[in-house]
């Protein structure tokens, strides 16, 4: 049992019993974290569950029964009670039950549970990670409250356990018990549990191996679901005020263990087992995720020939492969901006072409322009020489003719 | 290509959450602060207790190694320590004091039980260190097997299929054991030190203390912390890992008073004023272990085991192991690809 370790007496007090101690100290220090998901239909009493398990206000506005889908809410308290910091985290179903078709209805769920253990998942795979100081939102446990109906459970609660068994630790819960009698509660257990087990639904056992609480968690695994009665409001009994729930015919006491289970829930939720659903979380359902998960990645840990293979290596193998793909992409890329460079070089090139034959083109024409005008210039200066010729001969034979008359004598001689 | 950024968001408080696809992760909401005013007892303080019954049930993990030249007295302190026979010289082995040619590391392991809590003691004695004539680099098997531990665990915790306990047996504390010369820490002192400071937890302690009067111990003390000081040699516990005010104050006064801690190792009992008490018996008196007059041995005990004996864990787990795993991780530049021995070095008593 001790693989080999041999056990020593101690001689004399060493003080390493004040480990836990030195542990507790720590994580008092770091503060602790709980996360609940409360699933129910709209009116199933879900607020008010909270609000009377840690006397908190978690969301006091009455819901609308028009919701398209299911959404999640959430909301984080900073409690705090003598020298623990705890940070409750309250998630809480919105419109669930409502739609005319519940097909999909626990799909959100299921999504937003494996979206922290992704989360989780994404740090621890991370190289430089923190993992101490790692905000943890992970789904410690998942109060499921079912309807008071007094007969079975519903195809949608069956569907929605189901889907979810195998990621959180579900505990079943009668919500607003107060509308069934005694005698019909118990009838009402018998059946739900019945039907929770021919449908192999797992639900959260309260541990049962540790002596100190085995025997008050085997009588509490007896008694679930529990059935239980919320209320924030307070009724004078007695000389004191309890959170109750006032009627014609009477008054229901929350924290009354004859009246309703509520006290247990807190028992066993809080005081006795909040450690343990923290550590099945952990090393239950987050580790079946991871292993689902890496095996989606592709990661191994026996490679084809029954060999181990080492995640570094897988690490490697992807991260070549990965590379190879970018440097693949990235030829791919120069090799399409080569071509498209060629193809616009081609287009100038034609373009260019067009534009000096164009120019040529126009060169010519001017060519042909000027010797046509050359050509009407010479004719012109040549008319322009036989026109003066001809003046010239002209005057002269005026000339000749008025020396030759003597009326243009005469004037000579006057002009004389 | 695993690893992807995790978003920060800060969405005002009341969020809807639409629930978002597998890939994404979807982020934590700001707290609303209301530090809500407990009408009524709930009982979230008991989950101390429910802690604390757990980890008493599946006991603790302390591994620790001694290191320091033959006749220091090592193994006598370690007995002292854990009152009782750990000591690999005292689990039943050859009392020949044949000194190995080369550093060698022997493990062995214990069972050790006390106030209801169940410790798994491995104490590791490293002969031949510091003995040979050339004694250069004989501080790489010690390295070597510090980070061999280190590989086991990121083994292990890296297989899809792992163990709901990983078995730890990296080192969590080293003793260094300083000679009493009274003048300075020597060179092998500050080439180990400085190598090793950087992967494990180093406790350096001045060996055979009851060679040295009072003055003589105080000057010595002073002036091997100037030394390591000067020489950059960061022991633990470290100034960069205190995490607030309180840690820093007190670790600062055990830094700069009380270490290195001046010891006497004794498992040998006498009588002393009506008591038993451990102790040496020498011509000019009894040396008393647990005397804080006599030396300095209840301190380390009490510092080693009974105050932070989880703090040298998480230091390990939380900064030492985790910078071997990132250089390990990080395109294997850093480290290289090792074989690791796995039963060989580690013997225990049957």
């Amino acid at each position: 049992q001790n693989d080999g370790y041999r056990s020593v007496c101690l001689s004399g007090h060493v003080g390493f019993d004040t480990l836990p101690d030195q542990l507790v100290i720590k994580s008092i220090k770091q503060g602790f974290c709980f996360n609940i998901l409360c699933i129910g239909e709209t009116g199933s009493g879900k607020s008010t569950l909270i609000n009377s398990l840690f006397n908190i206000s978690f969301d006091d506005s009455i819901s609308s029964h028009f919701h398209p889908n299911v959404r999640l809410k959430a909301q984080t308290y900073e409690l705090q009670e003598s020298n623990v910091c705890l940070k409750l985290t309250v998630v809480s179903t919105v419109g669930f039950g409502d739609q005319l078709n519940k097909e999909d209805s626990y799909q959100p769920i299921v999504d937003y549970i494996d979206a922290q253990f992704e989360a989780y998942l994404q740090e621890e795979l991370k190289i430089k990670r923190s993992l101490f100081s790692y905000r943890d939102t992970r789904i410690h446990v998942c109060l499921y409250i079912i309807s008071p109906t007094g007969h079975s459970l519903k195809t949608l609660d069956l569907l929605t356990m189901k889907s979810l068994d195998s990621k959180v630790n579900i505990i079943p819960i009668i919500g607003k018990a107060d509308s069934i009698s005694k005698t019909e509660l118990q009838k009402f257990k018998n059946n739900l549990i019945a039907e929770l087990v021919s449908n192999g639904v797992q639900i959260y056992q309260f541990p049962t191996d540790d002596e100190a609480v085995s025997q008050i968690n085997t009588i509490m695994n007896g008694h679930l679901p529990f059935a239980v009665v919320g209320s924030t409001e307070e009724v004078k009994i007695g000389n004191k005020m309890v959170k109750a729930r006032q009627y014609p015919w009477g008054i229901v006491q929350v924290e009354n263990e004859n009246h309703c289970d509520f006290v247990k829930l807190r028992e066993m939720l809080i005081c006795t087992n909040m450690e343990d659903l923290r550590e099945q979380t952990h090393r239950c359902h987050y580790e079946l995720y991871r292993s689902c998960r890496l095996q989606e990645m592709g990661f191994r840990d026996i490679d084809p020939e029954n060999k181990p293979v080492s995640l570094q290596e897988a690490y490697e193998a992807k991260r070549r492969e990965f590379y190879l793909g970018l440097q693949r992409k990235e030829e791919e890329m120069r090799q399409k901006f080569v071509q498209k460079v060629k193809e616009k070089e081609a287009v100038l090139k034609e373009a260019e072409q067009q534009v000096q034959a164009k120019f040529e083109h126009l060169t010519l024409m001017r060519k042909e322009e000027k010797l046509k005008l050359e050509k009407k210039r010479k004719a012109l200066e040549d008319e322009i020489t036989q026109f003066n010729a001809k003046k010239a001969s002209a005057e002269l034979l005026q000339r000749q003719a008025n020396l030759s008359t003597p009326a243009s004598l005469k004037k000579e001689k006057d002009r004389k | 290509p695993c690893a992807g950024p995790v978003e920060s968001k800060n969405e005002a408080a009341m969020s809807e959450l639409v629930p978002e696809t597998r890939q994404k992760p979807v982020v934590p909401m700001k707290p609303m602060g209301i530090n809500a005013n407990l009408l009524g007892y709930i009982g979230i303080d008991t989950i101390i207790e429910q802690m604390r019954k757990k980890t008493m049930k599946t006991g603790f993990d302390f591994n620790i190694m001694v290191v320091g030249q033959s006749g220091l007295g090592k193994s006598t302190l370690v007995n002292t320590l854990f009152k009782s026979q750990v000591s690999r010289k005292s689990s039943g082995w050859n009392r020949e004091e044949k000194i190995p040619k080369t550093v060698e590391i022997k493990a062995i392991g214990h069972v050790i039980e006390e106030g209801g809590v169940k410790m798994k003691l491995t104490v590791i004695d490293t002969p031949g260190f510091g003995d040979q004539i050339n004694n250069e680099n004989c501080w790489e098997p010690i390295e070597k097997y510090i980070n061999e531990q280190y590989e086991k665990f990121l083994k292990e915790e890296v297989n899809i299929a792992r163990k709901k306990r990983i078995p730890d047996t990296r080192v969590h504390c080293c003793l260094y054991f300083i000679s009493p010369t009274g003048h300075s820490l020597r060179p092998l002192d500050l080439e180990f030190m400085k190598h090793l400071s950087k992967v494990v937890n180093i406790i350096p302690v001045i060996a055979k203390a009851d060679t040295m009067t009072l003055e003589e111990k105080t000057e010595f003390k002073q002036r091997v912390r100037k030394e390591l000081e000067v020489n950059g040699i960061e022991f633990y516990p470290q100034k960069e890992f205190d995490e607030d005010l309180e840690d820093k104050t007190e670790n600062d006064k055990i830094r700069q008073e009380s270490m290195p801690f001046a010891v006497v190792g004794s498992d040998k009992e006498y009588q002393v004023n009506g008591k038993r008490v451990l102790g040496r018996k020498t011509p000019w008196g009894i040396i008393e272990v647990e005397n804080l007059t006599h030396c300095e041995f209840a301190l380390l005990r009490d510092f080693v085991i009974r105050t932070h004996l989880q703090d040298l864990k998480e230091v390990t787990h939380n900064i030492h192991y985790e910078t071997y795993r990132a250089k390990r991780l990080n395109d294997n530049g850093g480290l290289p690809p090792m074989t690791v021995e796995t039963e060989e070095n580690h013997e225990s008593n049957l």
